[in-house]
């Protein structure tokens, strides 16, 4: 669905002036940098470290949405939730697919998200109580994922840029979808519009705490920059989106919770509110209103499902051992 | 009984079989064993609601009075669902969903295979895009019975445990009433009883790869057909229904 603007990379690295050199050189050349190309050690595991959110973020994602399922209001509605958490689930794999090109797998992965050593987006610590938090995870968090993704179709790692190709496409049908839930609530009856209202309340100073800290605070954008991992600065990405969904939501009749946002005439963008930034570090480091049962309700499948993947194991070696039998 | 209302009946039936089932895969999503079932059940899932909508929407035209998909799936009372009652069985753990899954699916191809030459031409219709869909569920379900049959002692223990548990709501799959006597003699279903020995069949081919033996002393259970459901029902639909119950009348 979306990953944050980065949370504690360690771009640090050990190698020569010239090895450094010659691989700025490749990177500035717009050369994609393949698994088994030479990279810095730091590059290495920036992108490990991002990719891996990413991934996560995919994961507990669908956690918050699925919720919704059982309960969506019409089987129109309910197909297209299941198709859509389906499609975060294969993002979630592509992802992990392309960490394990820089050798790290998935099992590794997934117990650095269970142990809460990994990070993954601060949004999915919030709470979906109503149908309409269904529509805004939809317009507001994929709309913000779509802005973070874009430039990373050009991100210099082959692998990374390649998969977010696909789930970009994936994720612009998402936000269509979700606005158009919103859209309906809000020509609907005064309760609905309520709902819509309330929803996008509690929706968008997260949405825009999603592309990370200020740049002046982000220690590790600009590494990353250079290195063509990210293409824009946090700042920059969030301005995008706010200019791009405050037309939105007044063509609908909602209002953004921001007193503070007014256009801009001369800086051709809005300006916006002051962010609550300990709200996010507080749900960042795990005090979030949602952050222990989402990772509660991780842990819960793996530890329950530990008996399948177990078998499916045995069962392959039983087999292996029959076709060697046989031989 | 007139042909519309055998029609309607069958048509009901097999559409709330499809959302039930689709509701109970849907409940794993984000919760599965391993990733790659947190996307198959979902596909599963969607297939299920997918041919649900189908039918509920020609049970509709056919009944005629101005009730659309939706107001047929949630606006009805629990006595209305004429779904299996194994089908509406909670997922208990992975073993007890994929072989729920299995029971019906092997059922369901026969069914299907059968209803593609349905005297009723949209039935038949509905059936060779089902037929399409299900030999997946049948493949992937039946992989993972013999892998879990024949795959550590716990594995087997459960699955033995799901067989137990589910073998005895599988003779409602072939049941006769009124309806199904009509709908048969109409040609717009195939005979259910003349589908069992297949169906006996595909799920003795799996159940030998996975070591595991097909009941045959067991009460059988019964009643979803008729409306009588187990506890188990009256909690889904309160889920299923709680949207269209809350704030009756209005668009989603």
């Amino acid at each position: 669905m979306y990953s944050q603007g980065l949370i504690g990379a360690d771009g640090k690295t050990a190698e020569d002036e010239a090895f450094i050199a010659r691989f700025q050189k490749r990177i500035d050349a717009e050369e994609k940098i393949e698994p088994n190309d030479p990279m810095p050690e730091g590059y290495r595991k920036t992108l490990v470290r991002q990719i891996g959110q990413h991934a996560h973020s995919e994961i507990v994602g669908m956690l918050p949405e699925g919720n919704w399922i059982t309960r969506a209001p019409t089987l129109r509605r309910k197909a297209a939730l299941l198709a859509k958490v389906q499609d975060e689930g294969g993002h979630g794999l592509y992802l992990y697919s392309a960490a394990e090109t820089l050798g790290v797998s998935r099992e590794q992965m997934t117990e650095e998200l269970l142990s809460g050593k990994a990070k993954y987006s601060s949004i999915f610590n919030y709470p979906t109580p109503t149908w309409a938090d269904i529509g805004m995870i939809g317009w507001l968090v994929d709309g913000a994922a779509i802005m973070n993704q874009i430039p990373l179709c050009r991100c210099s790692y082959g692998p990374y840029s390649r998969a977010m190709i696909r789930v970009c496409k994936e994720e612009s049908f998402h936000q269509r979808q979700g606005y158009e839930i919103v859209m309906t609530l809000a020509q609907g009856t005064p309760e609905q519009r309520r709902m819509a209202q309330e929803s996008l309340d509690r929706w968008w100073w997260p949405s825009l705490m999603m592309f990370g800290p200020h740049d002046g605070d982000s220690v590790n954008s600009d590494q990353s920059m250079k290195w063509k991992i990210k293409r824009f600065t946090n700042d920059e990405l969030r301005q995008k989106f706010v200019d791009a969904t405050v037309p939105q939501a007044e063509r609908i009749g909602l209002k953004m919770p921001d007193p503070d946002l007014k256009w801009n005439e001369e800086k051709q963008g809005y300006d916006f509110g002051p962010i609550n930034w300990d709200e996010f570090w507080k749900v960042v480091k795990g005090g979030g209103p949602m952050n222990r049962e989402r990772i509660a309700a991780r842990r819960k499948a793996w530890e329950d499902g530990a008996w399948v993947r177990e078998a499916a194991l045995a069962h392959a070696e039983k087999r292996k051992m029959a076709r060697l039998a046989a031989e | 009984m007139a042909h519309d209302k055998v029609l309607f009946e069958i048509l009901i039936r097999l559409a709330d079989d499809h959302l039930v089932l689709g509701h109970r895969l849907s409940e794993w999503c984000g919760h599965a064993p391993m990733l790659e079932e947190d996307l198959s059940m979902p596909n599963m899932a969607l297939d299920l609601i997918g041919q649900a909508r189908s039918l509920y929407a020609y049970a509709g035209e056919i009944e005629n009075r101005g009730r659309d998909e939706d107001a047929i799936a949630y606006l009805r009372t629990e006595p209305e669902y004429k779904n299996l009652l194994l089908v509406e069985k909670p997922n208990e753990d992975f073993a007890h969903t994929m072989l729920r899954q299995f029971y019906f699916a092997v059922f369901m191809e026969e069914f299907w295979k059968e209803a593609i030459s349905s005297s009723d031409n949209t039935l038949a219709g509905i059936a060779g895009k089902a037929m399409k869909e299900i030999a997946y569920h049948i493949r992937h379900c039946g992989e993972w019975i013999i892998r879990l049959g024949d795959g550590t002692e716990e594995s087997s223990r459960r699955m033995r445990a799901a067989v137990e548990v589910l073998h005895p709501y599988t003779d409602e799959m072939f049941d006769h009433d009124d309806v199904v006597a009509a709908a048969v003699s109409a040609e717009i279903i195939p005979d259910p009883l003349l589908l069992r020995p297949r169906w006996e069949q595909g799920v003795q081919t799996v159940f030998k790869a996975a070591k595991i033996t097909m009941p045959n002393d067991y009460w059988a259970l019964r009643g979803g057909r008729a409306g009588q459901h187990g506890e188990e029902m009256g909690f889904l639909l309160a889920d299923l229904q709680y949207m269209q119950r809350t704030y009756p009348g209005m668009t989603w």
